[in-house]
Protein backbone atom coordinates (compact mmCIF):
# COMPACT_ATOMS: atom_id res chain seq x y z
CA UNK A 1 0.00 0.00 0.00
CA UNK A 2 1.81 3.59 -0.68
CA UNK A 3 1.74 5.68 2.09
CA UNK A 4 -0.36 9.08 1.78
CA UNK A 5 1.23 12.43 1.02
CA UNK A 6 1.29 14.68 4.14
CA UNK A 7 0.52 17.18 1.00
CA UNK A 8 -2.70 14.98 0.46
CA UNK A 9 -3.26 14.48 3.72
CA UNK A 10 -3.80 18.57 4.31
CA UNK A 11 -5.49 18.99 1.15
CA UNK A 12 -8.18 16.25 2.28
CA UNK A 13 -8.65 18.51 5.77
CA UNK A 14 -8.89 21.64 3.98
CA UNK A 15 -11.95 19.88 1.81
CA UNK A 16 -13.77 18.98 4.97
CA UNK A 17 -13.53 21.86 7.20
CA UNK A 18 -13.70 24.27 4.09
CA UNK A 19 -16.01 27.07 5.49
CA UNK A 20 -18.75 28.16 3.36
CA UNK A 21 -18.55 31.01 0.96
CA UNK A 22 -21.44 33.65 1.39
CA UNK A 23 -23.07 32.70 -1.68
CA UNK A 24 -23.54 29.25 -0.36
CA UNK A 25 -24.79 30.38 3.15
CA UNK A 26 -27.17 32.79 1.49
CA UNK A 27 -28.27 29.65 -0.83
CA UNK A 28 -28.27 27.28 1.93
CA UNK A 29 -31.21 29.15 3.45
CA UNK A 30 -34.50 27.88 2.69
CA UNK A 31 -36.24 31.44 3.04
CA UNK A 32 -33.53 33.41 1.26
CA UNK A 33 -34.13 30.99 -1.62
CA UNK A 34 -37.91 31.75 -1.96
CA UNK A 35 -37.08 35.81 -1.80
CA UNK A 36 -35.01 35.23 -4.43
CA UNK A 37 -37.41 33.70 -6.48
CA UNK A 38 -39.83 36.28 -5.82
CA UNK A 39 -37.53 38.90 -7.03
CA UNK A 40 -37.01 36.75 -9.74
CA UNK A 41 -40.49 36.63 -10.95
CA UNK A 42 -41.29 39.98 -10.09
CA UNK A 43 -38.59 40.89 -12.74
CA UNK A 44 -40.06 39.00 -15.47
CA UNK A 45 -43.51 40.16 -14.76
CA UNK A 46 -42.27 43.59 -14.98
CA UNK A 47 -40.49 43.39 -17.96
CA UNK A 48 -43.15 41.42 -19.80
CA UNK A 49 -45.32 43.47 -19.28
CA UNK A 50 -43.36 46.81 -20.21
CA UNK A 51 -42.83 44.81 -23.26
CA UNK A 52 -46.38 43.81 -23.92
CA UNK A 53 -47.37 47.12 -22.98
CA UNK A 54 -51.25 46.96 -23.27
CA UNK A 55 -51.88 48.10 -18.85
CA UNK A 56 -55.69 46.66 -19.60
CA UNK A 57 -54.48 42.82 -20.00
CA UNK A 58 -51.27 42.72 -17.64
CA UNK A 59 -50.45 46.40 -15.95
CA UNK A 60 -46.67 46.11 -14.62
CA UNK A 61 -45.51 45.11 -10.92
CA UNK A 62 -44.77 48.46 -9.91
CA UNK A 63 -48.37 49.55 -11.57
CA UNK A 64 -50.14 47.23 -9.57
CA UNK A 65 -47.48 47.70 -6.13
CA UNK A 66 -48.85 51.01 -6.65
CA UNK A 67 -52.17 50.46 -6.97
CA UNK A 68 -51.91 48.26 -3.76
CA UNK A 69 -50.57 50.56 -1.67
CA UNK A 70 -53.20 53.27 -2.84
CA UNK A 71 -56.02 51.13 -2.31
CA UNK A 72 -54.79 50.35 1.17
CA UNK A 73 -54.45 54.41 1.77
CA UNK A 74 -57.51 55.04 0.88
CA UNK A 75 -59.31 52.59 2.81
CA UNK A 76 -60.69 50.18 0.19
CA UNK A 77 -58.55 47.94 0.21
CA UNK A 78 -58.32 47.29 3.73
CA UNK A 79 -62.44 47.50 4.33
CA UNK A 80 -62.80 44.77 1.52
CA UNK A 81 -60.34 42.70 3.73
CA UNK A 82 -61.52 43.22 6.71
CA UNK A 83 -65.02 42.81 5.57
CA UNK A 84 -64.10 39.00 3.81
CA UNK A 85 -62.72 38.46 6.92
CA UNK A 86 -65.09 38.73 9.42
CA UNK A 87 -67.76 37.18 6.94
CA UNK A 88 -64.66 34.17 7.19
CA UNK A 89 -64.36 34.13 10.73
CA UNK A 90 -68.68 33.55 11.18
CA UNK A 91 -68.77 30.81 8.68
CA UNK A 92 -65.64 29.04 10.15
CA UNK A 93 -66.96 29.65 13.74
CA UNK A 94 -69.99 27.99 12.87
CA UNK A 95 -68.47 25.14 10.88
CA UNK A 96 -66.50 23.83 13.46
CA UNK A 97 -69.34 24.13 16.03
CA UNK A 98 -70.96 21.92 13.84
CA UNK A 99 -68.39 19.40 12.76
CA UNK A 100 -67.63 19.42 16.77
CA UNK A 101 -71.85 18.33 16.99
CA UNK A 102 -71.32 15.42 14.11
CA UNK A 103 -68.11 14.30 15.52
CA UNK A 104 -69.18 13.85 18.95
CA UNK A 105 -72.63 11.70 17.60
CA UNK A 106 -70.22 9.72 15.43
CA UNK A 107 -68.08 8.86 18.48
CA UNK A 108 -71.31 8.29 20.44
CA UNK A 109 -72.58 5.78 18.59
CA UNK A 110 -72.39 3.52 15.87
CA UNK A 111 -75.18 4.46 13.55
CA UNK A 112 -73.29 8.43 14.30
CA UNK A 113 -70.36 7.30 12.87
CA UNK A 114 -72.57 5.85 9.88
CA UNK A 115 -74.35 8.85 9.38
CA UNK A 116 -71.10 10.90 9.40
CA UNK A 117 -69.22 8.90 6.91
CA UNK A 118 -71.98 9.18 4.66
CA UNK A 119 -72.98 12.26 4.79
CA UNK A 120 -68.68 13.21 4.27
CA UNK A 121 -68.83 11.06 1.33
CA UNK A 122 -71.79 12.17 -0.25
CA UNK A 123 -70.91 16.34 0.26
CA UNK A 124 -67.14 16.49 0.16
CA UNK A 125 -66.83 16.20 -3.36
CA UNK A 126 -69.39 18.37 -3.61
CA UNK A 127 -68.02 22.32 -4.84
CA UNK A 128 -69.58 25.01 -1.92
CA UNK A 129 -69.87 27.30 -4.48
CA UNK A 130 -72.22 25.09 -6.49
CA UNK A 131 -74.77 25.31 -3.76
CA UNK A 132 -74.74 29.49 -3.98
CA UNK A 133 -77.88 29.41 -6.39
CA UNK A 134 -79.64 27.40 -3.75
CA UNK A 135 -78.54 29.29 -1.05
CA UNK A 136 -80.07 32.40 -2.63
CA UNK A 137 -83.34 31.39 -2.81
CA UNK A 138 -83.23 29.71 0.63
CA UNK A 139 -81.81 32.50 2.30
CA UNK A 140 -82.17 35.72 0.22
CA UNK A 141 -79.30 37.94 -0.69
CA UNK A 142 -78.01 38.20 2.70
CA UNK A 143 -74.77 37.42 4.83
CA UNK A 144 -77.02 34.00 5.42
CA UNK A 145 -76.28 32.61 1.74
CA UNK A 146 -72.59 33.08 1.95
CA UNK A 147 -72.63 31.39 5.60
CA UNK A 148 -74.15 28.55 4.41
CA UNK A 149 -71.96 28.09 1.56
CA UNK A 150 -69.13 28.34 4.33
CA UNK A 151 -70.54 26.21 6.80
CA UNK A 152 -70.47 23.45 4.29
CA UNK A 153 -67.04 24.29 2.86
CA UNK A 154 -65.99 23.69 6.82
CA UNK A 155 -68.14 21.11 8.37
CA UNK A 156 -67.19 18.44 5.91
CA UNK A 157 -63.34 18.15 6.06
CA UNK A 158 -63.01 19.19 9.57
CA UNK A 159 -65.48 16.57 10.68
CA UNK A 160 -64.00 13.75 8.16
CA UNK A 161 -60.68 14.57 10.25
CA UNK A 162 -61.32 14.85 13.32
CA UNK A 163 -63.26 11.34 13.13
CA UNK A 164 -60.48 9.91 11.56
CA UNK A 165 -57.95 10.97 14.20
CA UNK A 166 -60.28 9.97 17.04
CA UNK A 167 -60.45 6.18 15.18
CA UNK A 168 -56.58 6.68 15.04
CA UNK A 169 -55.93 7.07 18.62
CA UNK A 170 -53.40 4.19 19.52
CA UNK A 171 -55.05 1.85 21.62
CA UNK A 172 -51.86 1.94 23.89
CA UNK A 173 -52.86 5.56 25.11
CA UNK A 174 -56.72 4.24 25.20
CA UNK A 175 -55.60 1.81 27.98
CA UNK A 176 -52.97 4.37 29.93
CA UNK A 177 -56.07 6.71 30.12
CA UNK A 178 -58.44 4.37 31.48
CA UNK A 179 -55.91 2.78 33.49
CA UNK A 180 -55.29 6.32 35.49
CA UNK A 181 -59.05 6.63 35.92
CA UNK A 182 -60.23 8.82 33.03
CA UNK A 183 -63.53 8.21 31.77
CA UNK A 184 -66.14 10.62 30.46
CA UNK A 185 -65.34 14.00 29.47
CA UNK A 186 -61.79 14.32 30.88
CA UNK A 187 -60.91 11.14 28.94
CA UNK A 188 -61.68 13.22 25.35
CA UNK A 189 -60.50 16.11 26.79
CA UNK A 190 -56.97 14.28 27.82
CA UNK A 191 -56.41 11.59 25.83
CA UNK A 192 -58.68 11.81 22.62
CA UNK A 193 -58.29 15.38 21.90
CA UNK A 194 -54.14 15.63 21.84
CA UNK A 195 -53.95 12.33 20.15
CA UNK A 196 -55.96 13.28 17.53
CA UNK A 197 -54.81 16.64 17.51
CA UNK A 198 -52.63 16.35 14.33
CA UNK A 199 -55.48 14.80 12.34
CA UNK A 200 -58.10 17.60 13.39
CA UNK A 201 -54.80 20.63 12.59
CA UNK A 202 -55.24 18.93 9.33
CA UNK A 203 -58.67 19.18 9.22
CA UNK A 204 -58.84 22.70 10.28
CA UNK A 205 -56.26 24.01 7.86
CA UNK A 206 -58.25 21.96 4.62
CA UNK A 207 -61.01 23.75 6.09
CA UNK A 208 -59.93 27.26 6.20
CA UNK A 209 -58.72 26.96 2.56
CA UNK A 210 -61.87 25.71 1.17
CA UNK A 211 -63.58 28.10 3.27
CA UNK A 212 -61.64 31.49 2.20
CA UNK A 213 -61.33 30.27 -2.38
CA UNK A 214 -65.33 29.52 -1.85
CA UNK A 215 -65.81 33.15 0.11
CA UNK A 216 -63.77 35.22 -2.59
CA UNK A 217 -65.69 32.87 -5.44
CA UNK A 218 -69.59 33.62 -3.08
CA UNK A 219 -68.38 37.21 -3.20
CA UNK A 220 -67.68 37.76 -7.17
CA UNK A 221 -71.03 35.73 -7.65
CA UNK A 222 -72.83 37.92 -5.17
CA UNK A 223 -71.72 41.24 -4.46
CA UNK A 224 -73.07 42.20 -7.77
CA UNK A 225 -76.31 42.11 -5.81
CA UNK A 226 -75.81 42.75 -1.99
CA UNK A 227 -73.77 46.26 -2.73
CA UNK A 228 -71.22 45.65 0.35
CA UNK A 229 -68.33 43.20 -0.90
CA UNK A 230 -65.62 41.59 0.23
CA UNK A 231 -62.27 41.02 -1.59
CA UNK A 232 -64.40 39.25 -4.25
CA UNK A 233 -66.74 42.10 -4.45
CA UNK A 234 -63.69 44.61 -4.88
CA UNK A 235 -61.90 42.48 -7.68
CA UNK A 236 -65.31 42.60 -9.45
CA UNK A 237 -65.92 46.39 -9.12
CA UNK A 238 -62.47 47.19 -10.07
CA UNK A 239 -62.54 44.89 -13.48
CA UNK A 240 -66.17 46.44 -14.62
CA UNK A 241 -64.27 49.95 -14.04
CA UNK A 242 -61.76 48.85 -16.06
CA UNK A 243 -58.88 49.24 -12.97
CA UNK A 244 -56.73 46.18 -14.20
CA UNK A 245 -54.33 47.70 -11.47
CA UNK A 246 -55.91 47.19 -8.35
CA UNK A 247 -57.61 43.64 -10.11
CA UNK A 248 -54.46 42.76 -9.85
CA UNK A 249 -53.82 44.45 -5.94
CA UNK A 250 -57.11 42.33 -4.87
CA UNK A 251 -56.01 39.27 -6.51
CA UNK A 252 -52.45 40.31 -4.27
CA UNK A 253 -54.47 40.71 -1.66
CA UNK A 254 -56.13 37.71 -1.43
CA UNK A 255 -53.02 35.70 -1.56
CA UNK A 256 -51.07 37.13 0.95
CA UNK A 257 -54.18 37.17 3.19
CA UNK A 258 -53.93 33.47 2.91
CA UNK A 259 -50.27 33.83 3.36
CA UNK A 260 -50.51 35.01 6.56
CA UNK A 261 -53.10 33.02 7.79
CA UNK A 262 -50.90 30.34 7.09
CA UNK A 263 -47.84 32.03 8.56
CA UNK A 264 -49.40 33.50 11.29
CA UNK A 265 -51.62 31.16 13.05
CA UNK A 266 -51.79 27.42 11.62
CA UNK A 267 -47.55 27.64 11.33
CA UNK A 268 -47.16 29.14 15.19
CA UNK A 269 -49.58 26.05 16.29
CA UNK A 270 -48.12 23.23 14.63
CA UNK A 271 -44.60 24.63 15.87
CA UNK A 272 -45.88 24.88 19.50
CA UNK A 273 -48.12 21.63 18.93
CA UNK A 274 -47.65 18.55 16.68
CA UNK A 275 -44.03 19.35 15.91
CA UNK A 276 -42.65 19.69 19.17
CA UNK A 277 -44.60 16.39 20.54
CA UNK A 278 -42.93 14.87 17.31
CA UNK A 279 -46.68 13.58 16.08
CA UNK A 280 -46.63 15.59 12.51
CA UNK A 281 -49.76 13.22 10.45
CA UNK B 1 -52.04 -26.82 41.74
CA UNK B 2 -50.12 -26.13 45.36
CA UNK B 3 -50.76 -24.02 48.50
CA UNK B 4 -49.08 -20.39 48.07
CA UNK B 5 -45.62 -20.59 50.11
CA UNK B 6 -47.11 -17.18 51.77
CA UNK B 7 -48.38 -17.18 55.24
CA UNK B 8 -50.50 -14.07 54.61
CA UNK B 9 -53.40 -13.98 52.75
CA UNK B 10 -52.67 -13.33 48.79
CA UNK B 11 -53.01 -9.96 47.92
CA UNK B 12 -53.82 -10.92 44.48
CA UNK B 13 -55.87 -14.15 43.94
CA UNK B 14 -56.32 -15.65 40.20
CA UNK B 15 -59.04 -18.26 40.92
CA UNK B 16 -60.15 -20.79 37.45
CA UNK B 17 -60.18 -17.80 34.84
CA UNK B 18 -61.11 -18.61 31.50
CA UNK B 19 -60.74 -15.68 29.37
CA UNK B 20 -62.48 -15.75 25.81
CA UNK B 21 -62.25 -13.33 22.47
CA UNK B 22 -64.42 -13.82 19.58
CA UNK B 23 -63.13 -13.49 16.26
CA UNK B 24 -65.07 -14.21 12.65
CA UNK B 25 -67.81 -14.36 14.84
CA UNK B 26 -66.37 -17.98 16.99
CA UNK B 27 -65.65 -18.32 20.44
CA UNK B 28 -62.13 -18.53 21.08
CA UNK B 29 -60.74 -19.88 23.95
CA UNK B 30 -57.54 -17.95 25.28
CA UNK B 31 -56.87 -18.98 28.57
CA UNK B 32 -58.05 -22.07 30.56
CA UNK B 33 -58.95 -22.20 34.38
CA UNK B 34 -55.66 -20.18 35.10
CA UNK B 35 -55.40 -20.07 39.06
CA UNK B 36 -52.38 -18.30 40.88
CA UNK B 37 -51.88 -16.38 43.96
CA UNK B 38 -49.59 -13.51 44.48
CA UNK B 39 -48.35 -12.22 47.92
CA UNK B 40 -47.22 -8.55 49.00
CA UNK B 41 -43.37 -8.29 47.46
CA UNK B 42 -43.98 -10.62 45.05
CA UNK B 43 -41.86 -10.58 41.79
CA UNK B 44 -44.43 -13.08 40.13
CA UNK B 45 -43.50 -13.79 36.28
CA UNK B 46 -45.93 -15.47 33.63
CA UNK B 47 -43.80 -17.18 31.51
CA UNK B 48 -44.82 -19.17 28.07
CA UNK B 49 -44.81 -18.83 24.62
CA UNK B 50 -46.63 -16.79 22.46
CA UNK B 51 -50.22 -17.46 21.75
CA UNK B 52 -50.28 -18.90 26.00
CA UNK B 53 -52.42 -15.88 26.71
CA UNK B 54 -49.81 -14.24 29.40
CA UNK B 55 -50.67 -10.97 28.24
CA UNK B 56 -54.44 -11.82 27.55
CA UNK B 57 -54.44 -12.99 31.99
CA UNK B 58 -52.74 -9.42 32.21
CA UNK B 59 -55.07 -7.22 30.63
CA UNK B 60 -57.75 -9.18 32.57
CA UNK B 61 -55.94 -8.04 35.86
CA UNK B 62 -55.63 -4.80 34.70
CA UNK B 63 -59.49 -5.21 34.30
CA UNK B 64 -60.01 -4.45 30.37
CA UNK B 65 -61.45 -8.04 29.99
CA UNK B 66 -63.73 -9.13 32.01
CA UNK B 67 -63.30 -13.27 32.89
CA UNK B 68 -66.09 -15.42 30.85
CA UNK B 69 -65.52 -17.86 34.04
CA UNK B 70 -63.46 -17.64 37.53
CA UNK B 71 -62.84 -14.24 39.62
CA UNK B 72 -59.68 -12.29 39.82
CA UNK B 73 -59.58 -10.42 43.75
CA UNK B 74 -57.33 -7.79 45.07
CA UNK B 75 -57.43 -7.50 48.70
CA UNK B 76 -60.56 -9.69 48.30
CA UNK B 77 -62.80 -7.37 46.13
CA UNK B 78 -63.47 -8.55 42.78
CA UNK B 79 -61.37 -6.53 39.56
CA UNK B 80 -64.52 -5.33 37.35
CA UNK B 81 -62.53 -2.30 35.91
CA UNK B 82 -58.74 -0.81 35.23
CA UNK B 83 -57.38 1.43 38.27
CA UNK B 84 -55.10 3.31 39.36
CA UNK B 85 -54.31 0.80 42.34
CA UNK B 86 -52.82 -1.66 39.70
CA UNK B 87 -50.70 0.12 36.72
CA UNK B 88 -49.76 -0.96 34.09
CA UNK B 89 -45.95 -1.07 32.19
CA UNK B 90 -46.98 -2.05 28.28
CA UNK B 91 -44.01 -2.61 25.71
CA UNK B 92 -45.01 -0.53 23.60
CA UNK B 93 -43.26 2.58 23.33
CA UNK B 94 -45.78 5.00 22.66
CA UNK B 95 -47.55 4.50 26.33
CA UNK B 96 -45.64 7.48 27.23
CA UNK B 97 -48.25 10.67 25.98
CA UNK B 98 -46.25 12.45 23.58
CA UNK B 99 -47.63 15.46 24.06
CA UNK B 100 -46.49 15.48 27.40
CA UNK B 101 -43.40 15.95 28.57
CA UNK B 102 -41.08 12.95 30.59
CA UNK B 103 -42.67 14.96 33.92
CA UNK B 104 -45.73 16.20 32.76
CA UNK B 105 -46.33 12.24 31.84
CA UNK B 106 -45.81 11.22 35.21
CA UNK B 107 -47.84 14.60 36.67
CA UNK B 108 -50.31 13.84 34.69
CA UNK B 109 -50.96 9.78 36.24
CA UNK B 110 -50.75 11.32 39.68
CA UNK B 111 -53.47 14.30 38.97
CA UNK B 112 -55.42 12.10 36.08
CA UNK B 113 -56.44 9.38 38.99
CA UNK B 114 -57.04 12.42 41.50
CA UNK B 115 -53.50 10.91 43.97
CA UNK B 116 -52.33 14.03 44.99
CA UNK B 117 -52.37 17.72 43.94
CA UNK B 118 -50.10 19.10 41.00
CA UNK B 119 -48.38 20.34 43.37
CA UNK B 120 -47.35 17.58 45.18
CA UNK B 121 -47.46 15.19 41.93
CA UNK B 122 -44.06 17.54 39.98
CA UNK B 123 -42.24 16.93 43.37
CA UNK B 124 -43.36 13.49 42.85
CA UNK B 125 -42.02 13.40 38.96
CA UNK B 126 -39.04 14.92 40.37
CA UNK B 127 -38.06 12.07 42.82
CA UNK B 128 -38.91 9.30 40.50
CA UNK B 129 -36.87 10.94 37.62
CA UNK B 130 -34.01 10.66 39.79
CA UNK B 131 -34.41 7.10 40.49
CA UNK B 132 -34.25 6.21 37.44
CA UNK B 133 -31.54 8.44 36.59
CA UNK B 134 -33.42 10.22 34.28
CA UNK B 135 -33.55 14.19 35.88
CA UNK B 136 -31.37 15.89 32.82
CA UNK B 137 -34.23 14.39 30.57
CA UNK B 138 -37.41 15.76 32.85
CA UNK B 139 -38.45 18.31 30.53
CA UNK B 140 -37.61 16.22 27.14
CA UNK B 141 -40.52 15.24 25.07
CA UNK B 142 -40.82 11.31 24.98
CA UNK B 143 -39.91 11.28 20.71
CA UNK B 144 -36.66 12.86 22.33
CA UNK B 145 -35.88 9.94 23.88
CA UNK B 146 -34.31 6.17 23.30
CA UNK B 147 -36.13 3.48 23.75
CA UNK B 148 -34.92 2.49 27.22
CA UNK B 149 -35.32 5.79 27.97
CA UNK B 150 -38.90 5.93 27.18
CA UNK B 151 -39.63 2.56 29.38
CA UNK B 152 -37.66 4.13 32.51
CA UNK B 153 -39.95 6.85 32.25
CA UNK B 154 -42.59 4.28 32.13
CA UNK B 155 -41.81 2.81 35.26
CA UNK B 156 -41.12 5.25 37.16
CA UNK B 157 -45.00 6.53 36.19
CA UNK B 158 -46.00 3.27 37.24
CA UNK B 159 -43.50 3.37 40.63
CA UNK B 160 -44.91 7.24 41.28
CA UNK B 161 -48.55 6.27 41.39
CA UNK B 162 -47.31 3.09 44.68
CA UNK B 163 -50.27 0.74 43.03
CA UNK B 164 -50.97 -2.00 45.09
CA UNK B 165 -49.48 -4.48 42.57
CA UNK B 166 -47.40 -3.40 39.48
CA UNK B 167 -48.47 -5.03 35.91
CA UNK B 168 -45.97 -5.43 33.40
CA UNK B 169 -46.46 -6.76 29.97
CA UNK B 170 -43.11 -7.45 28.30
CA UNK B 171 -41.76 -3.93 29.31
CA UNK B 172 -38.45 -4.81 27.75
CA UNK B 173 -39.24 -6.88 24.84
CA UNK B 174 -38.62 -4.15 22.29
CA UNK B 175 -35.08 -3.03 23.44
CA UNK B 176 -31.77 -4.21 22.36
CA UNK B 177 -30.13 -7.18 24.37
CA UNK B 178 -27.82 -5.05 26.14
CA UNK B 179 -30.69 -2.33 26.87
CA UNK B 180 -32.67 -5.35 28.36
CA UNK B 181 -30.28 -6.65 30.92
CA UNK B 182 -29.26 -3.28 31.94
CA UNK B 183 -33.45 -2.67 32.59
CA UNK B 184 -33.68 -5.76 34.02
CA UNK B 185 -30.73 -4.91 36.77
CA UNK B 186 -32.09 -1.43 37.67
CA UNK B 187 -35.70 -2.61 37.98
CA UNK B 188 -34.42 -5.82 40.56
CA UNK B 189 -32.79 -2.43 42.30
CA UNK B 190 -35.69 -0.41 42.62
CA UNK B 191 -37.89 -3.33 43.58
CA UNK B 192 -35.18 -3.63 46.95
CA UNK B 193 -35.66 -0.12 47.47
CA UNK B 194 -39.52 -0.16 47.63
CA UNK B 195 -40.24 -3.88 47.45
CA UNK B 196 -43.51 -3.55 45.11
CA UNK B 197 -45.57 -6.23 44.19
CA UNK B 198 -45.16 -7.11 40.35
CA UNK B 199 -46.85 -9.54 38.23
CA UNK B 200 -44.12 -9.86 35.06
CA UNK B 201 -45.02 -10.93 31.88
CA UNK B 202 -42.59 -12.43 29.42
CA UNK B 203 -41.50 -15.53 26.80
CA UNK B 204 -37.87 -15.26 27.68
CA UNK B 205 -36.55 -18.03 30.03
CA UNK B 206 -33.88 -15.66 31.15
CA UNK B 207 -35.57 -12.98 31.92
CA UNK B 208 -38.06 -14.75 33.87
CA UNK B 209 -34.95 -16.18 36.16
CA UNK B 210 -33.34 -12.75 36.45
CA UNK B 211 -36.21 -11.09 37.32
CA UNK B 212 -38.74 -12.95 39.18
CA UNK B 213 -39.10 -14.43 42.67
CA UNK B 214 -41.91 -16.50 41.43
CA UNK B 215 -42.83 -18.26 38.39
CA UNK B 216 -46.02 -19.50 36.55
CA UNK B 217 -45.80 -21.65 33.61
CA UNK B 218 -47.96 -21.67 31.00
CA UNK B 219 -48.76 -23.93 28.18
CA UNK B 220 -50.54 -22.92 24.94
CA UNK B 221 -53.63 -22.95 23.09
CA UNK B 222 -55.67 -22.44 25.26
CA UNK B 223 -53.43 -21.28 28.11
CA UNK B 224 -53.20 -23.45 31.08
CA UNK B 225 -50.96 -23.90 33.86
CA UNK B 226 -48.23 -25.84 33.44
CA UNK B 227 -46.31 -25.33 36.70
CA UNK B 228 -45.44 -23.20 39.01
CA UNK B 229 -41.74 -22.13 40.54
CA UNK B 230 -39.80 -20.74 42.70
CA UNK B 231 -36.91 -18.90 41.80
CA UNK B 232 -34.83 -19.85 44.42
CA UNK B 233 -35.05 -23.85 43.81
CA UNK B 234 -34.97 -23.47 40.43
CA UNK B 235 -32.50 -22.75 37.46
CA UNK B 236 -32.92 -22.05 33.69
CA UNK B 237 -32.31 -25.41 32.54
CA UNK B 238 -34.67 -27.01 34.78
CA UNK B 239 -37.71 -24.57 33.75
CA UNK B 240 -36.46 -24.67 30.11
CA UNK B 241 -37.05 -28.81 30.52
CA UNK B 242 -40.33 -28.01 32.53
CA UNK B 243 -41.40 -25.81 29.33
CA UNK B 244 -40.72 -27.91 26.25
CA UNK B 245 -42.19 -30.85 28.37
Amino acid sequence: MPEIAPEAAVAALEIAQKSQSPWERIYGSAAARRIMLLVVLALVWEFYARWLANPLLAPTFSATLNALVSSFASGALSRALWFSLAMLAKGYAAGLILAAMLTAFASASRIGADLLETLTAMFNPLPSIALLPLAMIWFGLGDASVIFVLIHAVLWPVALNTHAGFRAVSPTWRMVGQNYGLSGIRYVWRILLPGAFPSILTGLKAGWAFAWRTLIAAELVFGVSSGSGGLGWFIFERKNQLLIPEVFAGLLTVILAGLLVENLIFRPVENRTVRRWGMQA
Amino acid sequence: MQPSPHARPALLKVDGVTLQYSANGRQTVAVYRVGFEVGASDRYVILGPSGCGKSTILKAVGGYLTPAEGGILLHGAAVRAPGPDRVFVFQEFDQLLPWKTARENIVFALTASRKMSRRDAEQRASDVLDKVNLAAFADHYPHTLSGGMKQRVAIARALAMEPHVLLMDEPFAALDALTRQKMQDELLQLWEETKFTMLFVTHSIEEAVRVGSRILLLSAHPGRVKAEIDCRSADAREIQELLYA
